[in-house]
């Protein structure tokens, strides 16, 4: 599987040869390795997938591939050239779209599009047959005058990709194209990418934090932590976790089914999905042994999928005691949050809120509910009202129209002690980064009226709780993102609140971090904490208990992550994902507005 | 309540002291500025360059000559032996001024008739051509009357006995340095104070906060009183250079001093917290502070005297904090003022203050919360 | 180092497009100089004229009324009349007025027996400067009172030596005549850094920066394309400055303009390359705004002798104004306005600006290379 890559490859093939490349940085004070020896190659007019979560040394590479960077020592030979002595010769032959493509907004799509054209040199009597051919590819044709600040963020990468096509590059290295779009336009990028690759035989190289999307491309390159963990094609990947994965029911509760799943020998991965637990067996696990562990526990096998080779990997490294320490915490349920399963009352209540930002409606008359001890998600695509409803829940925004209750207040004119009911934890983890992780932990203790013994005492929790101990004297800005984020949920969590608002809590962090944190969320809700999620992210959304897509600041639907699922079945759609059922649903509403 | 206001206002602090881009818009600025402003910013004249055209050639006359070779104002750096180029010398900007003696001058001096001496001065300067104007003066009229003395002239009827008060040798350093007192104290609280909102913006705890039990009057102290402790914290360490690194003497009270600069610190919150309130990314609010803080040091009286401003603009600086500071400060160090002869800087301070912490505090509800 | 004509003109268009709807560019250029120059222009100004000051005459006669009367007909001061020297003291020590000028009640009695009868004058030395020139402006008054005296006494004059003094350009000794030509020199530095190291650094921020250096583009054309339609924008801003000096503080503009435009040329080209320096440096609009603002506003107000003659600083602070491009313009602005084009100013100052803007864009044309560190 982690065959040497020159064995695996012959020259004539290659399209990139990455040799043992290092490359750190300066940050503050620190070194920070941004890769740490990686040896990989990329073949000719194939898609290959540059895979891992944030952090990892996605950017770095594409840098270094695209001679933005030259590494610290290594070497890397894009199509033949070796790019740290010839950047020119490469560039001239190369296509990149970085993280937030530069398109200038203030100028218009063909604006965008005349500007690449002569930087790329294309002669101007080939551009009118190429602009076609790029804007019904994109499907950008009636937008050609309109500002491309004004576009949709799908409509924007999109651009971004014509523009880097204008004249046909050999090597196309598009990083990270698909963060922050929504489901939909995620898909037309890849069709768009995909007929690019058949029909003009260009090489792509394609970088994501999206585990899901490794699948659809030819060859994979994992990367965590500034190292290669594998390399091959997706379905070698799967290969070797064929017969280990399988979703789990039992009469229990999914939560406490996951809780006993977790604490099983030979299971080194369980997810919830929806109302089941999906759950990846150690290589050497008898899954009969394991079903037996539980009563009434049955095991139906499903088809393996890129992240469980990922995860297993993850684990056998944490075993291996390769990877940087991270202790284990044990999650145990906050005490404090009363109230139990059985109250459906509801502590959080949206009644016809509309919210307009002059002519434009973000939101556009939403009602729904939250019970007790629920974990709720909020799914939409970038503008599709979510986060300004999460935004007027949390009284940063008035409604134009409507009501809102949060534990049976408006926070916008409620007395400030209200808010000491409910705990924020803002997206990116918003800490403050020169403080130390203790002197976070004390402001927010102390903002929210803790002193004292009090105190004390619940710094003590975070710190054994989410294992900070050892990190108290460091800068919150210094952690790793894994960290920031337990340090970001013990500060949400200090004064032990009844009702807790993410704002898309675990984007980019690796598998084991993102596991460890819904299982603390699920801790909390048993404990009877009613939790309200944004996200964009279909994984996290198969944590909650109810979810609510939202489109264009309407509720497309409403329901539980199975009954969503249920929804889009069709007969050539068996088994969709939350993703397909999203898709489906926005696909609906555009044909009745139709 | 107190508590959470003392625990924003210590995180601020910790923040503002930790992170090095705003520790350096602390510490770098205004050591630069009071480098800068300390030696280099000053009226004075020394060792202007000068020629001297003696077209006399006496003992009378060499005295007079020898004269402005002695004066640290000058440097005699030609001596012409022809008028011819008097003018180009002052065009190529080589001599700030040519004295001409003239031929009659020995003659002049014995008819007890006024002995002409010309002094032709490049105006592009004009300040210090009127300064340079009253040197040579002062140096003919001790010759005149040297000459009277010791040549049995009458004595002129009366004569100008000057004495300047506060600062006796006239040197302007002690004019400017107290002003960066004032200037350095502002342009720090301004920027904490301004900065800090937009900081918390960018980075997303500014939500974080307002989620928080922290009431708006509590997120206003809490963002305001850090800006009023920097700035007298740096106020301080400015008032001990001046004294101790730059020697201008402080012969007035010191708590009117700090009151004073409480007062404009007030003042000064207020428009930070404003521009707080107004800027959602931190480089709108430098570039707002920027936009206040140019034209109220220009018109504060800071480098060039408000009198001499036109009568429109003398009245804006009344709206000016910075105005009636810089009164206070020059006041207390040079004529030794105390509280009670501060009372009409004091009060409009006060009353600018109020409007301006009220308004901030309008504009926070309005727009922030 | 190649230059692609089409590649250059793509992104020149792309530049002007962008000046064109972008707003802050164009405040930058013009309504920055503008409100800068109008704040500045009104707001300093050294003449001191119509200054107050406290008389008090003890004993007011025939020889005390000719003194005072020379001081009220005098445009410099505003004299107001005192009756007893505390309380001129008390006006003086409260900044109502600046000086005293004190005739005893002996003053006449010794001016017509001994002679030498003091004229007392107490000067507040806070403002050293003003203190200084109301100074010089007693001295012209009290000389040209002894001369007439002894004219209408028939007797020969009791000075010696009269002074004549002759002012060579400016000879109104308007502070703004000087001032307003430094200033624009002033300003334009920030201008022309801010221009460019902010567009630069805009263009880090949105990443634009890093698809622009993936394409073939190189970076001498990047550079060309960005030097060339902000030297415009940055020269049509002078434009304003200027006209503003001659039409609203009536500024005399005594040289060519074909001068002024070539210098202003090589001065803007300098300040370009500055701001460029600068975004070499900085890479967001943040810290480029800051820089800009330290490195070339701060400096050139302080040491371009455009307010504080250079001459008289201390050597070590003299040397550094060297590195100063606005001291040079200050210099030929000055002279250009008042006293026209005079080759012994221009010529060595034009060449000092050259050679700096030369440096700057060498400096920043090295520094400038197709990587992210």
């Amino acid at each position: 599987m982690t065959e040497s890559p020159a064995a695996a490859s012959n020259a004539a093939d290659e399209a990139i040869r990455i040799e043992n490349v290092r490359r750190s940085f300066r940050s503050g004070g620190r070194t920070v390795e941004a890769l740490a020896g990686v040896t990989a190659w990329a073949a000719r007019s194939r898609i290959t997938g540059l895979v891992g979560p944030d952090g990892a040394g996605k950017t770095t590479l594409m840098r270094l591939i695209a001679g933005l960077l030259l590494p610290d020592s290594g070497r890397i030979e894009v199509l033949g050239v070796d790019v740290a002595r010839e950047p020119l010769a490469v560039q001239g032959r190369l296509g990149y779209m970085p993280q937030r493509f530069g398109l200038y907004e203030d100028l218009s799509v063909r604006e965008n599009l005349d500007l690449y054209a002569d930087l790329q040199n294309l002669a101007p009597g080939a551009r009118a047959a190429r602009y076609a051919e790029l804007m019904h590819m994109t499907g950008l044709e009636p937008f050609l005058s309109r500002m491309a600040g004004r576009l949709s963020g799908g409509m924007k990468q999109k651009l971004g990709l014509a523009c880097t096509l204008v004249n046909p590059p050999a090597l196309l290295l598009l990083d990270e194209p698909t963060v922050g779009v929504d489901p939909v336009s995620r898909r037309e990028l890849w069709q768009i990418i995909e007929l690019l690759v058949r029909d003009s035989q260009t090489t792509v190289l394609f970088s994501t934090a999206y585990l899901d999307e490794a699948e659809r491309c030819a060859h994979v390159l994992l990367i965590h932590e500034g190292r290669l963990l594998g390399s091959g094609p997706p379905q070698d990947f799967m290969a070797e976790m064929s017969g280990r994965s399988f979703l789990a029911t039992a009469p229990i509760g999914r939560r406490a089914l996951q809780e006993s799943l977790a604490e099983t020998a030979g299971v080194i991965d369980t997810v919830i999905q929806g109302g089941r637990v999906r759950l990846v067996t150690a290589a050497s696990a008898d899954p009969q042994a394991i079903a037996a562990g539980i009563a009434g526990l049955a095991l139906t096998p499903v088809p393996p999928r890129f992240e469980d080779s990922f995860v297993a990997r993850l684990r056998t490294r944490a075993v291996s005691g390769e990877r940087r320490p991270t202790p284990e915490v044990a999650v145990t349920a906050t005490a404090g949050a009363t109230g139990g399963e059985g109250k459906r009352e509801a502590v959080i209540s949206v009644q016809h809120v509309t919210r307009r930002f002059g002519p434009f409606i973000a939101v556009d008359d939403v009602s729904f509910e939250v019970a007790r001890g629920e974990v709720f998600g909020l799914l939409g695509a970038n503008g599709a009202g979510k986060s300004t409803t999460f935004r007027m829940l949390c009284g940063l925004l008035p409604p134009s129209a409507g009501a809102l209750r949060v534990a049976g207040f408006d926070l916008r004119t409620a007395a400030a002690v209200a808010r000491r009911r409910i705990g924020y934890m803002a997206q990116r983890f918003s800490l403050y980064g020169d403080l130390t992780v203790r002197q976070n932990l004390t402001f927010f203790a102390s903002v929210y009226g803790l002193s004292g013994s009090v105190q004390t005492r619940r710094i003590e929790w975070a710190m054994t709780e989410f294992a900070l101990g050892p990190l108290l004297l460091a800068r919150a800005n210094d952690l790793p993102l894994g960290f920031k984020q337990r340090l970001a949920l013990a500060c949400a969590l200090m004064h032990e609140p009844e009702i807790l608002f993410l704002d898309e809590p675990t984007s980019g962090v690796d598998p084991l971090a993102r596991r460890e944190f819904w299982r603390r969320i699920g801790a909390l809700a048993a404990g009877g904490v009613t939790v309200l999620v944004t996200t964009h992210f279909m994984e996290e959304a198969e944590y909650c208990d109810r979810l609510l897509i939202m489109s264009e600041g309407r509720v497309l639907t409403e329901g539980t992550p199975d009954a969503i699922k249920a929804a889009a079945r069709r007969a050539e759609l068996p088994d969709p994902t939350l993703e397909d059922a999203f898709i489906a649903a926005v696909g609906a509403r555009g044909a009745a507005a139709a | 309540m107190w508590r959470r206001v003392l625990a924003l206002i210590r995180k601020e602090l910790l923040a503002v002291l930790a992170d090095p881009r705003s520790r350096a818009v602390l510490i770098g600025p205004p050591l630069l500025q009071l480098i800068v402003f300390g030696y280099a910013a000053s009226f004075d004249l020394n060792h202007a360059p000068i020629a001297i055209y003696n077209q006399d050639r006496s003992l009378a006359s060499r005295d007079l000559v020898a004269r402005f070779s002695l004066s640290p104002t000058f440097t005699v750096k030609r001596v012409l032996s022809s008028g011819r180029r008097i003018d180009a010398l002052i065009d190529s900007g080589e001599v700030r001024a040519v004295v001409v003696i003239d031929p009659r001058f020995t003659r002049d001096l014995y008819r007890h008739v006024p002995a002409p001496v010309q002094v032709i001065v490049d105006g592009r300067n004009s300040n210090t051509g009127l300064l340079i104007e009253g040197y040579a003066g002062t140096i003919l009229s001790d010759f005149s009357r040297a000459w009277s003395a010791s040549h049995g002239g009458d004595p002129p009827p009366a004569v100008l006995d000057i004495r300047a008060l506060y600062n006796q040798t006239l040197d302007s350093h002690w004019f400017i340095i107290p002003g960066i007192v004032a200037l350095l104290t502002q342009v720090v609280t301004l920027l904490v104070v301004g900065l800090s909102v937009a900081r918390e913006r960018e980075i997303g705890t500014f939500d974080q906060l307002l989620v928080t039990p922290l009431r708006q009057i509590d997120i206003l102290l809490g963002k305001g009183l850090p800006g009023l402790i920097i700035g007298m914290g740096e106020a301080t360490v400015i008032i001990a250079a001046t004294v101790l690194w730059f020697h201008v003497p402080l012969r007035g009270s010191l708590a009117a001093l700090y009151l004073a600069l409480l007062l404009f610190v007030l003042a000064v919150t207020g428009i930070g917290l404003a521009i707080s309130a107004l800027s959602a990314t931190q480089q709108q609010a430098l570039l707002g502070a920027f936009l206040f803080m140019v034209p109220s040091i220009i018109l504060s009286g800071f480098a060039t005297p408000i009198a001499n401003m036109p009568p429109w603009v003398q009245w804006l600086t009344l709206l000016n904090p910075m105005r009636y500071i810089l009164v206070v400060v020059r006041s207390v160090f040079l004529q030794g003022a105390d509280l009670s002869s501060l009372g009409a800087q004091l009060w409009p301070m006060a009353l600018i203050g109020v409007v301006n912490l009220a308004v901030a505090g309008w504009l926070f509800r309005k727009r922030v919360i | 180092m190649s230059l692609s004509s089409r590649r250059l003109f793509g992104l020149m268009r792309k530049e002007s497009l962008q000046i064109g709807r972008d707003p802050s560019a164009l405040a930058i250029a013009f309504v920055l100089p503008a409100v800068l120059l109008f704040v500045f222009g009104y707001g300093v100004s050294l003449d001191a004229r119509h200054v107050p000051i406290a008389l008090v005459v003890q004993a007011p006669d025939a020889l005390t009324a000719s003194f005072t009367g020379r001081l009220n007909r005098s445009t410099y001061f505003e004299p107001v009349t005192y009756r007893s020297i505390q309380r001129a003291q008390r006006a003086l020590a409260a900044r109502r007025v600046q000086a005293i000028v004190w005739l005893r009640s002996d003053f006449t009695r010794r001016a017509e027996s001994t002679g030498n009868a003091p004229i007392g004058v107490l000067v507040d030395g806070v403002d050293a400067n003003t203190a200084r020139i109301v100074e010089g402006y007693l001295q012209q008054v009290w000389a040209n009172w002894l001369v007439a005296e002894a004219r209408t006494r028939g007797r020969p004059a009791p000075i010696a030596v009269a002074e004549e003094p002759r002012v060579r350009f400016n000879a109104e000794v308007r502070s703004r005549n000087y001032l307003v030509p430094g200033l624009i020199a002033v300003i334009m530095t920030l201008t022309g850094a801010l221009l460019t190291a902010l567009v630069i650094a805009r263009e880090w921020e949105r990443g634009t920066m890093e698809a622009l250096m993936v394409t073939p583009v190189t970076v001498a054309e990047i550079l060309l394309a960005k030097l060339t339609p902000y030297f415009l924008l940055g020269m049509g801003g002078m434009l304003v400055a200027v006209a503003l000096a001659v039409f609203l503080f009536a500024v005399p503009l005594t040289g060519s303009i074909l001068v002024l435009t070539g210098c202003s040329a090589l001065f803007m080209l300098a300040s370009l390359g500055m701001g460029l320096l600068i975004s070499s440096a900085a890479r967001t609009q943040f810290a480029a705004g800051q820089i800009a603002i330290i490195t070339t506003f701060l400096p050139a107000f302080i040491l371009s002798g455009f307010v504080f003659d250079i001459g008289s600083m201390p050597t070590v602070i003299q040397l550094i104004t060297h590195l100063i491009a606005a001291r040079y313009f200050v210099s030929i602005l000055q002279s250009v306005f008042l006293a026209g084009d005079i080759p012994a100013v221009i010529l060595p100052n034009a060449a000092a600006l050259a050679l700096m803007a030369a440096l700057f864009l060498a400096l920043a044309r090295a520094r400038a290379h197709k990587r992210l560190d």
